[in-house]
């Protein structure tokens, strides 16, 4: 097992907090983090035509978007803390994808904010957060 | 801004509404019957066989799709795990995750090729050609299953990006750059253009009136006749919203009939089959008369041939091999093995021939047996409409709405083939033109009659068979080197399931 942290990082004031909190303990064990921001998209959606044809562009845009304005600052924030780290960002869903790439990469730990959805489908399938605890192979540490 | 001019027309039509305009339909009819007689002499013609009428054309597709079954060795049974897995996303790379899926690419070639052929051009079928016409409507859905095969191959093998990032493929461009490839640069451009020209105006046809008339009629035998002579009005706002869609770019109904048309299929089956079940006592002798009728065929024109010749077309019409429109629609996967997109589109005659077609037949089958003459002179939708009713009073109208939304979902997707044999045309800066077009169609075809509409749309869409079925033969060998060459490199283990 390597010594680094999954972060989750969404655009949202919770996950700033889980951040802040990551470069405490990454720095306090000397560990780095893999920043992950993950764009919610299912691979059994229905499209017309049309969008599928416009598909490969429309996600070069999202991932440009998602790396310039999600986790650019975030890493920055990092940088500046004197934290050593790597970004990355994934189509998927959001458990899902953070516990396979928590997996894949060997990583300690996942630190993840309590995430800012409610509402009637939080109150049917969960927030991501709690999800991600019922999933994740690796122990999942939430910041509220 | 455009989109509420267009409304605010309808509201002065709607205010004309009198039966005045009722003789509109009539002319167009008058106008159209001649035109779709001739049109369909050229293209169906015809040679007698044993008694029976056959048709070049038929007899073309045919010996297409067993040739692609035998030369490559029964695909559509040996690849049937490969798809479903390649669907399921077993061997799709995570990293890929964002792209087009197999999923997303099948469901969309699906909700094009499910439509009112499912539920009333088995009917047609059933009608003319007897219970017998079934049995060939199913085995052409199982040959149909080879042809999609080479044809979605190719059209991924042999897309074009467009500068803007997005992608084009399909028939016209295998057809000039795989011939090309091959040195027949001249034969290749020729057919290309003639592709092009004709998906255009089948997507006109088969694409469009033939979708817009049956959601007409539908409508109008749920609503008892009230909607006589209305056609044109009909027309008009099923053309608004179409337009809507498709130069309004209002993408939220695109968006929620994509999502209600898997449904809509998924709940027709389930009460097909429940109305099945109903009639349980009749499936015994349903199934006899689809077996008895397809070698022995009586009181059908041309006997067993006849009921063959019915069965195929009404199976093309409906899961449209051999037609490369699925081709089109497969271009948009990006993957580094265009093969698995020809795995992927043997599923479609699957849903949409082999399992939703049969159901259909059984629905109404079962109820002939049951009530023999239960439609009275009703054929296309409202037989179906009919075999469902007598068990479920209230199921028309949710066939109604079905059927409608079927036919709106096939006027999308094929708004898109045909576009694309447009823009391979005159580029891609001339698409409003060609959109405008499609919606004057549109409202066309809630004018015409059931007989003209039909043969048109039937005539167009098997003339661009032709050159398809002949670039496929030309290159179907590249095909097959690469389906060895995919099938060695799994048994090697260089390609493999990905999580597992």
């Amino acid at each position: 097992m390597q010594n680094k942290y999954l972060v989750a990082v969404e655009g949202s004031e919770g996950s700033r907090r889980a951040v802040a909190h990551a470069i405490e303990r990454a720095k306090a064990s000397h560990a780095e983090l893999l920043l992950v921001h993950v764009i919610d998209w299912s691979p059994y959606s229905f499209h017309t035509a049309d969008e599928l044809s416009a598909r490969h562009k429309r996600r070069e845009e999202e991932l440009t978007r998602a790396r310039d304005v999600v986790l650019a600052p975030i890493t920055k924030m990092v940088e500046e803390a004197g934290v050593q780290s790597t970004a990355e960002v994934r189509h998927g869903k959001g458990a899902e994808t953070l516990a396979a790439l928590a997996k894949e990469q060997d990583v300690a730990q996942i630190i993840a904010g309590r995430s800012g959805e409610s509402g009637v489908s939080t109150m049917l399938f969960g927030s991501t957060s709690s999800k991600l605890v019922q999933i994740s192979s690796v122990p999942v540490l939430i910041v509220p | 801004m455009l989109f509420r001019r267009l409304l605010a027309t309808f509201a002065v039509f709607a205010a004309l509404a009198s039966p005045a305009f009722a003789g509109i339909d009539d002319t167009i009819n008058s106008i159209t019957a001649p035109i779709a007689a001739l049109v369909g002499q050229i293209v169906f013609f015809k040679v007698p066989v044993f008694g029976a009428q056959l048709p070049l054309v038929v007899l073309w597709l045919v010996v297409g799709a067993v040739f692609f079954t035998l030369y490559l060795g029964f695909v559509s049974i040996r690849g049937f795990k490969h798809a479903i897995e390649l669907v399921r996303g077993d061997y799709s790379n995570p990293n890929d995750a964002g792209e087009v899926s197999h999923f997303q690419a099948l469901a969309t070639a699906v909700s094009g090729t499910v439509g009112i052929g499912n539920i009333g051009g088995v009917a047609v079928a059933v009608t003319v050609g007897g219970p017998g016409a079934t049995f060939w409507m199913i085995l052409a859905g199982f040959l149909g299953m080879s042809t999609k095969f080479v044809e979605c191959t190719l059209g991924v093998k042999y897309r074009q990006e467009n500068p803007d990032g997005s992608v084009s493929g399909g028939p016209m461009y295998f057809m000039r750059d795989g011939l090309a490839a091959q040195g027949r640069v001249g034969l290749g451009k020729f057919m290309g253009t003639f592709y092009a020209i004709g998906i255009f105006i089948g997507a006109l046809g088969i694409g469009n009136m033939f979708q817009s008339n049956q959601a007409y009629v539908q409508l109008n035998t749920v609503a008892g006749g009230a909607l006589d002579g209305y056609g044109w009005l009909v027309g008009l706002i099923l053309a608004g919203v179409v337009f809507s869609v498709i130069i309004g770019g209002i993408k939220s109904i695109a968006a929620v009939t994509e999502k209600i048309v898997p449904l809509m299929a998924v709940l027709y089956c389930t009460f097909a089959i429940i109305v099945i079940l109903m009639n349980a006592a009749y499936i015994p002798a349903a199934i006899g008369n689809i077996f008895a009728g397809a070698f022995t065929a009586d009181g059908v024109a041309g006997g067993a041939l006849g009921a063959l010749i019915i069965g195929f077309q009404r199976a093309v019409f409906s899961n449209e091999a051999g037609i490369g429109s699925a081709s089109i629609a497969h271009s948009a996967v990006r993957t580094n093995e265009p093969i698995t997109e020809g795995y992927v589109s043997l599923l479609e005659p699957f849903i949409d021939t082999i399992v939703i077609c049969t159901i259909t037949a059984l629905v109404i089958g079962t109820t002939q047996v049951a009530a023999p003459g239960f439609a009275g002179d009703a054929t296309g939708v409202a037989m179906t409409s009919a075999a469902f009713e007598r068990q479920i009073s209230w199921f028309p109208y949710v066939l109604a709405i079905a059927a409608l939304l079927f036919a709106f979902s096939t006027m999308i997707s094929w708004s898109y083939y045909g576009l694309k044999g447009w823009t391979y045309l005159f580029g891609e800066g001339t698409q409003t033109i060609y959109k405008l077009i499609f919606c004057a169609f549109v409202a066309l075809g809630c004018m015409v009659q059931l007989g003209p509409i039909l043969d048109i749309s039937d005539a167009l869409v098997f003339l661009i068979c032709v050159p398809n079925i002949l670039a496929l033969y030309f290159l179907a060998p590249t095909v097959k080197r690469e389906m060895k060459s995919y099938l060695d490199r799994i048994k090697s283990g260089e390609i493999k399931k990905y999580g597992a």
